[in-house]
Order: structure tokens, then C-alpha cells, then sequence
């Protein structure tokens, strides 16, 4: 039997006092995204049919492997920071909800460093 | 984990139907939610064929008209008839409003049934009646009153001026019938922790309010996860709004509010 007041289930535990940055974050990335996702595709467009070794030479230039390896990471934060609001809205079983966000952060650093080291690899002449 | 189907006993079944009354031209059909917790009946859909020439024009007119002259056991809440009580908030049409105030004709282009369900996603207390213990406990918990330190005399009133009582306008006028939190996805999952848009407008109601001294607590006791940023501008709460009411815009502002003393 539940003997609690309304009032203290409205209130549960109270405020976290925190949300603002999660929600200022996905915005920043998403504004940075806008010039990136286009600088993006222009080079994937421009690099097409010149095979590997125009590929890595491309990418060996400073800006070039900079711009890529901003991408990368302002792209998995933001697909992180959604990620985790996909599973907090629609995931409500505790574990399941811990488990699933602790492998979207887990995969998103992991993909991070593989790719900022592999950008640098070739930068950086591997 | 994820519930897929209605359990067995929430399954609507078709209900009773009840004729119009012999001779009637003019008639349009209501097809109207039904569950009681004094039997061990399913929910059904009743309908009633009802004499169009000897109704009013509003929905909440039929539904008065069934409960004196065809069905005495159909349960709603009613009071000032005219969109300003707030108690007669349902889901007329698949669209949550006040009963008292959606015209009949409006109703599925005119013709067809007039499907009347209570609002969604909330406890049925019986038939339209649902229950709104949590959301009246969630609006008191934004403690909507003026909180002030300044001392006032007993004689003296809190100046306002002209420009700052305008920006109250679009929020004073809500009257809680939670058409709009209940026409939200995020509050249908997370009505538990989320506030949802009615009580957020209410609370920015007092954020708006020049007079008021406590908006760094008020701030503080919304930045939540769950509370405030649940809100991912659906905008179903503007859309059905019965009065008009901006409340996407209104949690617009107290993000933009919480933006603004972190930046």
C-alpha cells in the first residue's frame, strides 16, 4: 500500500540542479555540425574516384585532418547526448536504463580516441 | 520492461447503443468512453443517435442532454460551461478541448460519430472523470504564489508597471485543464518526474512576474533532467490548447532564463 502524499510523489527527490549544460551542449554541437556535415560531404564528393593514396595525402594536410577530427568528435557527442535522452525517455527499467547508457558512453569515447588516433596516424605520417 | 498491447482488462469493447427518439431527422451519433470501477466490465464504447433539432450546439450540450433524457449513469465533470472552469477537459474528435466549447459541427467534418474519450494517458476514475490527483500536486509544487523578501505595509499594494503586467498576458489565462500535459508524449512517459507543459506555463507565470523575489529557487527547483528538460518542443500543448495558450513558447522562456544566468 502506497501511504505516500501527493505532494511528496510530485516532489520526489527534488531537483538535480543540473540539465542546462546537457541542453546547451547539444546545441552547440548542432550549430557546429551545420559547417561541418557540409565540409564534410564536399570532401568525401571531391575525393571520389582518386583513390587512396590522394585519400591520405588529403588528410595529411594540418586543416584537413583538424576539420576531421572536430567532426568526428562534436559528431559523437552530439549523437551521445541524444542518445541518452532517447533512452531516459523511452527506457524506464532501472538496469536496463543504467546498462544501455553506460555502453552509448563507453562506445562513444572508444570511437572517439580510435578515430582522433587513426586522423593522426595518417596526419601524421603512419 | 515495454508494454506493447493494453492489458487483457483495459481492452475497449463495443458497448450499448441507444436509438434516437422516433421521428428525429437531424441526428448525429456519440460514441462515448465508458468504464466503471464498481463492476468487473472491460472499458466499452457506448453510442447514442441523438435528435440534433432538440440539442444545443456544443458537445458538452449533448453530453448534459444524454445524461438528463437518455443515460443517467454517464459521468463527467462539468461546471461553468463556458471555457473558463476548466472541468470539462476530454478528447473530443482525437483532439483533447473543453466539451463546453468545441461546436458539434466542427466535430469529424460534420458527419460522422462524435468520438468522446477522457483525457489521455491519465487513471479513470469513471467514464470522462479522469484522475488529477498528480497533476494538481505537481502544479503545488511549483509553489504558485508570489514570494517576496521586500516588507509591505498592510496599506500598501506591490507596483507593477503597465509593460511588466503585460508580460503576463498568455500565461494568467490558463486554467488548468491539463488539456495540454496530457496531449504531451514526454508527459505520458514521464508524468512521474516531468512537469509537463501546463504546470511549466504556470510556473513561468511567476518566473514573468516583475513583482516576484524568488526566481534564482524557482530556477534552481526546475534545472532538472527530468522536471523542465523533458520538453523536447513536440508542441502538442500549443496546438490543443482550448484557450489558445502558448506553453512550448513559455518553457522556451524558462530554458531561456536558465541560459541566461549560466552564459
Amino acid at each position: 500500500m502506497n501511504l505516500r502524499s501527493p505532494r511528496s510523489q510530485a516532489v520526489g527527490l527534488g531537483s538535480a540542479k543540473h540539465g542546462f549544460s546537457h541542453w546547451w551542449w547539444q546545441r552547440v554541437t548542432a550549430v557546429a555540425l551545420i559547417p561541418l556535415c557540409l565540409w564534410f560531404v564536399c570532401a568525401v564528393l571531391s575525393l571520389m574516384g582518386h583513390g587512396y593514396d590522394a585519400a591520405t595525402a588529403w588528410l595529411s594536410s594540418p586543416i584537413n585532418a583538424t576539420f576531421m577530427v572536430t567532426f568526428v568528435l562534436a559528431m559523437l557527442y552530439h549523437a551521445q547526448t541524444g542518445l541518452q535522452t532517447v533512452i531516459e525517455d523511452y527506457v524506464h527499467t532501472k538496469w536496463v536504463n543504467l546498462t544501455m547508457l553506460l555502453i552509448v558512453k563507453f562506445a562513444s569515447v572508444v570511437m572517439a580516441v580510435l578515430a582522433t588516433i587513426s586522423v593522426l596516424k595518417v596526419a601524421l605520417g603512419g | 520492461m515495454a508494454e506493447f498491447t493494453l492489458p487483457k482488462n483495459s481492452k475497449i469493447k463495443p458497448g450499448k447503443h441507444f436509438s434516437a427518439p422516433e421521428g428525429a431527422t437531424n441526428v448525429r451519433t456519440f460514441s462515448i468512453y465508458r468504464w466503471s470501477p464498481d463492476d468487473d466490465q472491460n472499458p466499452h464504447v457506448d453510442t447514442y443517435d441523438i435528435d440534433m433539432d432538440n440539442c444545443g450546439p456544443m458537445v458538452l450540450d449533448a453530453l448534459i442532454k444524454i445524461k438528463n433524457e437518455v443515460d443517467p449513469s454517464l459521468t463527467f465533470r462539468r461546471s461553468c460551461r463556458e471555457g473558463i472552469c476548466g472541468s470539462c477537459a476530454m478528447n473530443i474528435d482525437g483532439t483533447n478541448t473543453l466539451a463546453c466549447t468545441k461546436s458539434i459541427d466542427e466535430c469529424a467534418d460534420g458527419k460522422k460519430d462524435v468520438k468522446v474519450y477522457p483525457l489521455p494517458h491519465m487513471s479513470v476514475v469513471k467514464d470522462l472523470v479522469p484522475d488529477m490527483t498528480h497533476f494538481y500536486a505537481q502544479y503545488a509544487s511549483v509553489e504558485p504564489w508570489l514570494k517576496t523578501k521586500t516588507p509591505v505595509s498592510q496599506s500598501a499594494e506591490r507596483l507593477q508597471s503597465k509593460e511588466d503586467r503585460e508580460k503576463l498576458d498568455g500565461l494568467y489565462e490558463c486554467i488548468l485543464c491539463a488539456c495540454c500535459s496530457t496531449s504531451c508524449p514526454s508527459y505520458w512517459w514521464n508524468s512521474d518526474k516531468y512537469l509537463g507543459p501546463a504546470i511549466l506555463l504556470q510556473s513561468y507565470r511567476w518566473l514573468a512576474d516583475s513583482r516576484d523575489e524568488a526566481k534564482g529557487e524557482r530556477l534552481d527547483a526546475l534545472e532538472d533532467p527530468f522536471k523542465l528538460y523533458r520538453c523536447h518542443t513536440i508542441m502538442n500543448c500549443t496546438n490543443t490548447c482550448p484557450k489558445g495558450l502558448n506553453p512550448g513558447k513559455a518553457i522556451g522562456e524558462i530554458k531561456k532564463m536558465i541560459a541566461e544566468r549560466a552564459l
